[in-house]
This record gives structure tokens, C-alpha cells and sequence, in this order.
């Protein structure tokens, strides 16, 4: 492995790895807050959104980003609507992590007991009051390993992005391996980029789902 | 009339079913300020759907109930101002676990009845010392025996100064330990003149507890009397023989 290889390939790598942070956790807020609405939605049965979030979930849970990527960034174009890239990989990160949140956030709503329910609602609270201070915070709760598990995945996802020619790291180490074949450096830093761009991510998911973990119900 | 002696809560001829189950039809009770009634019953007897009912966790299909003189409608606004007055401590005990001790018991007095927070807290932990649990007040509800969450349920339920207390097998599922710490506090709260409704299991208790017995079976009140008449002179044959199981 040549070093100095390295070192005049990270200022490239560190460019990229800004570019995939920055799409990426816009993506995930965007997620955050399309699975929320959506497992809103569905959790109080609102008529007509639930069912069209129920076919959202759907579709974008089961098909590949690398589709939904094609179809934003050159689909859209044949019927007029033309996007950059950057804001297609931000949407198509966003839509299919919205689907996967939704579900988080809808079982995370559903599994807290009907019992938690009943000892609000006979302390007088109203049902909204039960939902703001018992059931969402504790649905919340449940959801914080699902939703770091989900963050991890989002940002791993990005790798595709090169498809439709963002520049963030998987297209950098290609680009470098076509034009200088110091495939080894460019692979050996890739990994390290990622690394750098999940690890405190677990890590601090960790953390914090051991903050707010409810043991026992009942309880 | 005397105002001490009018009912604070009335029941005037509930019915409760689900689709082709009958739990209760035409049932009447009436309860006095400070009065201790304990229902008993076999299991299935309907006794903690007529609790649930009166928080109108349940909606009837009939009937009246009146508290304090006013009709509740089930599904009304009126059922939150019910449910401020009327009490409830369950047997699975509900506490909020990502809340603490404090902040589980001072929820609804500052959120329901938007009372000051300082004021709400000197009270809150004026019961928790009351009932043995100062030293716990921030603690979660997992840090807790199944005894000690009972009674932080207990406070959590007097927080909203309730005119009726109602009790739902609240030592069914705690260990035969802890169920004397419990119903110590419950027996000190009949003492000071609360009115409760009680459904348990604990018959020594419910005999000491008590002001008057009812017990039901089949969806309807088969006997009533004071602890004395009900234990020692059943009058019918069906809860004599109900006695005889509960003393083994």
C-alpha cells in the first residue's frame, strides 16, 4: 500500500464524504418526518390517508432505491419535471426511509397496552392529553432501536447515488480506481470513510437506547 | 333529608352487554359519602365491568349513573368530568414507565386540572411519605416491587382529590408479601372517611375494610348486608357456598 497515494487521495475522499453526510441526514430527517405522519396516519385509521399511506409503504418498501433514484432523476424528466441530482438522492433517501420509519414508529404505537390507555384516561386525561404525554413518548421509546437500526441503513444506502453521478464516496473510489488502478488505497479508504461516517452513529444509538429502554410493562 | 345522607353516587338501572353477552341488566347501587362498599363475586361475575363502567371505561347500554346529583351520559363531555371524581386503581397497576415516581403521581393534577406545579408537588410528596415511598420518588416504576408500585397507583389516583375511589383487584397480582402493605394504606384511607368501592379477593380484608357487602353472581346482586350479616349468616344458599371455597 503506498501512502503517499493516500494522502493525496483523502482531501477528494474527505469532499465526498461531506457530500454523502450531507444528502444522507437530510434524507433521514426528511424519513423521520414522512414516518411520522405516515404511522399517524395509519395508527388513528385517518380515512382516505391511511389507505394511500398504507400503498405508499408498500411501494417503496419493496422496491430497490437504485429504482426510485432511475425514476426521479431521469423518469421525471420525460413528463417535464427535471430535479439535480443532489435533491433526487435527498427525495429518493427520504421516500423509501420514510417507508421503512413508518413501519418503526406504526408497530412502536401499536404495541403499547391498551392498559396504559385505561390508566390515563381514568386519571381524567383526555384522549389527546393520553397520546401527548403516555403513548407517544413510550411509542417513541420502543422505536429508538428501530429507528437508529433504520439510520445506519439509510446511510449505507447512499452508496448508490453514483448511478445518478453524485460524487459521494463510492463514486470517488471508482472514479479513482478507473483513472490510476490503485485500487487497494481506494478501497482501503472507502472502508475507512464509511467507518468514520457509522461508527458514532451506533455507537451513539447505543447509548441512547439504553437511556430510554422501557423494561417492563405492567410496570 | 339529610345532605350527609344522600347518596354521592348512584346507579339506577345499568345494563351492560357485549354484542349477545349479557354481563348485567336492570343492576341499581347507591353509595354514601364515605361510605366502604366491597363488591365480591366468582370470577366472570361481572364485578370489575361494573368498576370499569363506573369510570366509564366501559359504556352501558342502559341506565343511569349520577354523581353527586348530576347524570353522566356515556360518551359525553361529561365523561371526563366523571372520570376527574371518580377514581381508579387497577390490578396490573399501569404506571407510566418512562415517567418517575413524582412525575407519574403529578401528571393529571397539573395537566387535567392545571394546578400550580410547586403546590401540586408538596402534596405529591406529602402522599408518597404517607404511604412509605418518599425515599422512591425518583425512581422509575421497573425500580420497583409489585407492592411499592401499587401504592405509588394508590397516590397517583388521591393526586386528583377523587369524590369515589374505586378498586380493581388491586392485590390480585402481588406477591402474598406485599399484599399487607397495600391494604394497610387502603384500610387507613377507609379510616379517614373515604368513599370506596372495593373488588377483591382478600376476604379477611374485605371483612375489616368494609361498611357493606355486596356480592353478585350472574350479572345480578344476589345478597347485600354489613361485613357481619354477610360472612356470619348468609342468607342464601349461593353465597355460602361461595364463602366456603374463599375460607378453604
Amino acid at each position: 500500500m503506498n501512502f503517499d497515494v493516500i494522502t493525496s487521495y483523502i482531501p477528494l475522499y474527505t469532499e465526498a464524504f461531506f457530500l454523502t453526510i450531507r444528502i444522507g441526514w437530510t434524507g433521514i430527517g426528511l424519513a423521520l418526518f414522512i414516518g411520522v405522519f405516515v404511522a399517524f396516519a395509519q395508527h388513528f385509521r385517518v380515512p382516505v390517508l391511511a389507505r394511500i399511506a398504507g400503498i405508499y409503504v408498500e411501494l417503496f418498501r419493496n422496491t430497490p432505491l437504485l429504482c426510485q433514484l432511475f425514476f426521479l432523476y431521469f423518469g421525471l424528466p420525460k413528463i417535464g419535471i427535471t430535479i439535480p441530482a443532489e435533491t433526487c438522492g435527498t427525495l429518493g433517501l427520504g421516500l423509501l426511509g420514510g417507508s421503512y420509519m413508518a413501519e418503526v414508529f406504526r408497530s412502536g404505537l401499536g404495541s403499547i397496552p391498551v392498559t396504559q390507555e385505561e390508566g390515563a384516561l381514568a386519571l381524567g386525561l383526555t384522549r389527546r392529553q393520553m397520546f401527548t404525554y403516555v403513548v407517544f413518548p413510550e411509542a417513541l421509546s420502543l422505536s429508538v432501536p428501530g429507528i437508529v437500526g433504520n439510520m445506519i441503513f439509510l446511510l449505507k444506502e447512499t452508496s448508490v447515488f453514483s448511478a445518478i453521478s453524485l460524487m459521494d464516496l463510492m463514486f470517488t473510489a471508482k472514479d479513482l480506481i478507473g483513472l490510476y488502478y490503485n485500487t487497494t488505497e481506494a478501497l482501503f479508504l472507502l472502508v475507512i470513510f464509511y467507518i468514520i461516517m457509522l461508527l458514532p452513529v451506533s455507537v451513539l444509538g447505543s447509548i441512547l437506547e439504553n437511556k430510554v429502554k422501557i423494561r417492563t410493562y405492567g410496570a | 333529608m339529610d345532605v350527609d345522607m344522600r347518596p354521592i353516587l348512584e346507579v339506577k338501572n345499568i345494563s351492560k352487554r357485549y354484542d349477545d353477552i349479557t354481563v348485567f341488566e336492570n343492576l341499581n347501587l347507591q353509595v354514601k359519602k364515605g361510605e366502604v362498599l366491597v363488591i365480591v363475586g366468582p370470577s366472570g361475575c361481572g364485578k370489575s365491568t361494573l368498576l370499569r363502567c363506573l369510570n366509564a371505561l366501559e359504556p352501558i347500554q342502559e341506565g343511569e349513573i349520577i354523581l353527586d346529583g348530576e347524570a353522566i351520559r356515556p360518551g359525553s363531555r361529561e365523561v371526563n368530568k366523571l372520570r376527574e371524581k371518580v377514581g381508579m386503581v387497577f390490578q396490573s397497576y399501569d404506571l407510566f414507565p418512562h415517567m418517575t415516581v413524582l412525575q407519574n403521581v403529578m401528571l393529571a393534577p397539573i395537566k387535567v386540572k392545571k394546578r400550580d406545579k410547586k403546590e401540586v408537588r408538596e402534596e405529591a410528596l406529602a402522599l408518597l411519605d404517607r404511604v412509605g415511598l418518599l425515599s422512591k420518588k425518583d425512581q422509575f416504576p421497573r425500580q420497583l416491587s409489585g407492592g411499592q408500585k401499587q401504592r405509588v397507583a394508590i397516590v397517583r389516583a388521591l393526586m386528583m382529590h377523587p369524590e369515589v375511589l374505586l378498586l380493581d383487584e388491586i392485590t390480585a397480582a402481588l406477591d402474598p408479601e406485599m399484599v399487607q402493605e397495600v391494604l394497610e394504606v387502603v384500610l387507613s384511607l377507609a379510616k379517614e372517611g373515604r368513599t370506596m368501592l372495593i373488588v377483591t379477593h382478600e376476604m379477611q380484608f374485605a371483612r375489616a375494610v368494609a361498611d357493606r357487602m355486596i356480592f353478585i353472581d350472574g350479572g345480578h346482586i344476589v345478597e347485600e348486608g354489613t361485613p357481619e350479616e354477610f360472612f356470619e349468616h348468609p342468607k342464601t344458599e349461593r353465597l355460602s357456598s361461595f364463602l366456603a371455597k374463599m375460607r378453604f
